[in-house]
């Protein structure tokens, strides 16, 4: 007797076309969780984007050398930082956030919001400074000015977005140890194959990798897909415009 | 007002309608919950999830299994962050009573280890007492030319665990001390949960000591190709405990509650004659065997003997299983 991969794959598809209960809310858990979390860092992370790009200010290079460095945290150390933190007996314990949702969704929040403020950082620097002052001139107040510059740089803006998403549903430290990989409650894509394997139940393990695998190649696809009407816009207006003529 | 300002403020506001949103969302589907922080034999084996779906049925309340190993459950416990313990380490869980951390321990269950390894067996511990299987194990090792670290003949949990704790223990049984053994360049220390370690220690035809519940389930389920090579002594009995955390004590300096009132509820859900019969036919039909023995009814009727004796000596403290000065109320567990 061995370990029946073909068998396991089988199994596995018949989980994910027969709507397995216990697999989709797994997959819902993670895509509620990563999406709340990235809607938390958006909040907070784009207004310090703009901060960081639009303002000068003595020690700016540090401040984004900072958070460049903080995009590679080990997703393990920051849930352990979180683990002690949230713990009933650690300075955070009161909040009683460890082992549930909200304890993932801010770990998740905290752990993309460093990619949120860079990506965004170097988007919106890299939008024409002259867009700020043609707006001002233009009769533009400073937030109607800041406005028109971040919709320059909605690009970079969304692409933040995008990575933040693929690393916060693909990252297993920050849910493992302060989700408690709780089944039906706080387990994920990732936990949940982990979990799987060291129980032996193989096909479970293979059909959320599978899942796991098409949603971020789903939405990485899409995103590619965006670009590339973009860029046939780019290669085709040019063209529009001379017929125009 | 500056502009920077009024757009600090709005994404602060709006952080906390998401953040009160969210939270409003998912307590509005949470019931009153006790977290179960277990052994991952009881977890791995599946007997956890069939036990919680009959209690959730008939009870109002959600239960949370956290799956460690047996030391890093009593390190959660005494953080304040589990309501419930269930382990199979007696020596940590005397440590864990005295330093007044729990109460109303009931022993619960018993199973027996075993130590598995490659079917063809190269250091030939089949049938063989605990103790000798362990200087045969070492002795095979010693012979081997490759003493480089690439080749390993043991693997250890590693991690506290109540089966890392009896591995220690046998191996000062067989006469090694445990700090020396385990720096041997064909000893591994894998630091994980007990499937883990089983699948680590098939892939690398390597022998280890397991539970037989966990050892059964995924020898039957094909993914791993060891085999169980000694059979049941005293020596390797394998005893079970449920444990309430103490309320309030340990944990005043937060506002989070033990939820002790549901723990004990659960707890003699756990010991009543019902959930016993249950935990004791658990596995029969898929493995052919019990996968778990209930210890209550047992250790009332003290039959049968010898093993009634063995858990007595295995797990009792001061000729009880929880002596009184750490009982806390419920009357009823202890007549």
């Amino acid at each position: 007797m061995g370990l029946d991969i073909p068998a396991g794959i089988g199994k596995a598809l018949e989980l994910i076309l027969t709507g397995d209960p216990e697999l989709y809310g797994i997959v819902y858990r993670s895509l509620f969780f990563s999406g709340v979390a990235i809607l938390l860092a958006s909040l907070w992370g784009t207004p310090i984007a703009m901060l960081i790009s639009l303002k000068e200010f003595p020690g700016k290079n540090i401040v984004k050398t900072f958070f460049n460095s903080l995009i590679g945290i080990p997703t393990v150390v920051l849930g352990l930082v979180l683990f002690l933190v949230l713990s009933n007996g650690g300075p955070l314990g009161f909040l009683g956030l460890l082992y549930t949702p909200g304890g993932i969704i801010i770990g998740e929040a905290i752990l993309v919001t460093p990619i949120i403020i860079s990506i965004a950082t170097s988007a919106i620097e890299a939008v024409d400074p002259e867009i700020m002052n043609l707006a001002k001139t233009l009769g533009a107040t400073e937030s109607q000015a800041s406005i028109a510059v971040l919709k320059e740089a909605v690009n970079g803006v969304i692409l933040s977005n995008v990575a933040s998403f693929n690393r916060a549903i693909a990252e297993l430290g920050v849910a493992l140890l302060v989700g408690g990989n709780i089944a039906g409650y706080t387990d994920v894509l990732t936990t949940a194959i982990s979990r799987y394997t060291a129980r032996a139940e193989i096909p479970y393990a293979i059909a959320l990798g599978v899942l796991l695998m098409v949603l971020v190649f789903a939405i990485n696809l899409a995103i590619l897909l965006a670009r590339k009407t973009k860029l046939l816009f780019a290669i085709v207006k040019p063209w529009v415009e001379r017929v125009k003529k | 007002m500056h502009t920077w300002q009024k757009l600090l403020v709005v994404a602060a506001l709006t952080t906390i309608v998401v953040i009160a949103g969210t939270f409003a969302y998912i307590n509005y589907f949470s019931k009153r919950r006790i977290i179960i922080a277990t052994t991952t034999s009881l977890y791995d084996t599946g007997l956890l999830d069939k036990i919680e779906a009959d209690y959730e049925a008939n009870h109002p309340v959600d239960i949370n299994i956290i799956s460690l190993g047996t030391g890093a459950t009593i390190q959660v416990s005494e953080n304040g962050d589990a309501d419930v313990l269930l382990v199979h380490a007696p020596s940590l869980e005397k440590t864990f009573l005295e330093e007044g951390w729990g109460v109303n321990r009931k022993v619960m269950a018993y199973n027996y280890f075993t130590i598995v390894g490659p079917s063809n067996d190269p250091a030939g511990i089949r049938g063989k007492t605990a103790s000798d299987a362990l200087k045969a194990i070492v002795a095979y090792s010693e012979s081997l030319a490759d003493q480089s670290g690439v080749t390993k003949v043991w693997v250890s949990r590693g991690d506290n665990s109540g089966t890392h704790t009896k591995e220690k223990s046998l191996w000062s049984l067989a006469g090694y001390k445990y700090n020396e053994t385990a720096a041997k360049p064909w000893y591994a220390s894998v630091g994980s949960g007990m499937g883990d370690t089983l699948n680590v220690a098939s892939q690398k035809n390597a022998y280890t000591l397991s539970d037989i519940g966990t050892f059964l389930k995924f020898s039957t389920e094909g993914s791993i190709s060891s085999v169980a090579l000694l059979t049941e002594e005293q020596n390797l009995l394998n005893v079970y405990s449920v444990m309430a955390v103490k309320p309030d004590v340990a944990h005043a300096n937060t506002t989070y509650q033990i939820n002790y009132a549901d723990s004990m509820e659960f707890i003699k859900y756990l010991v009543s004659a019902e959930t016993q019969q249950f935990i004791t036919s658990y596995g029969e039909a898929d493995y052919g065997q019990s996968l778990f023995l209930g210890a209550v009814q047992p250790l009332k009727d003290n039959a049968p003997q010898p093993i009634v004796d063995w858990i007595r000596a295995a797990a009792f403290f001061d000729g009880s299983e929880c002596p009184p000065q750490y009982r806390s109320g419920y009357p009823e567990l202890y007549s």
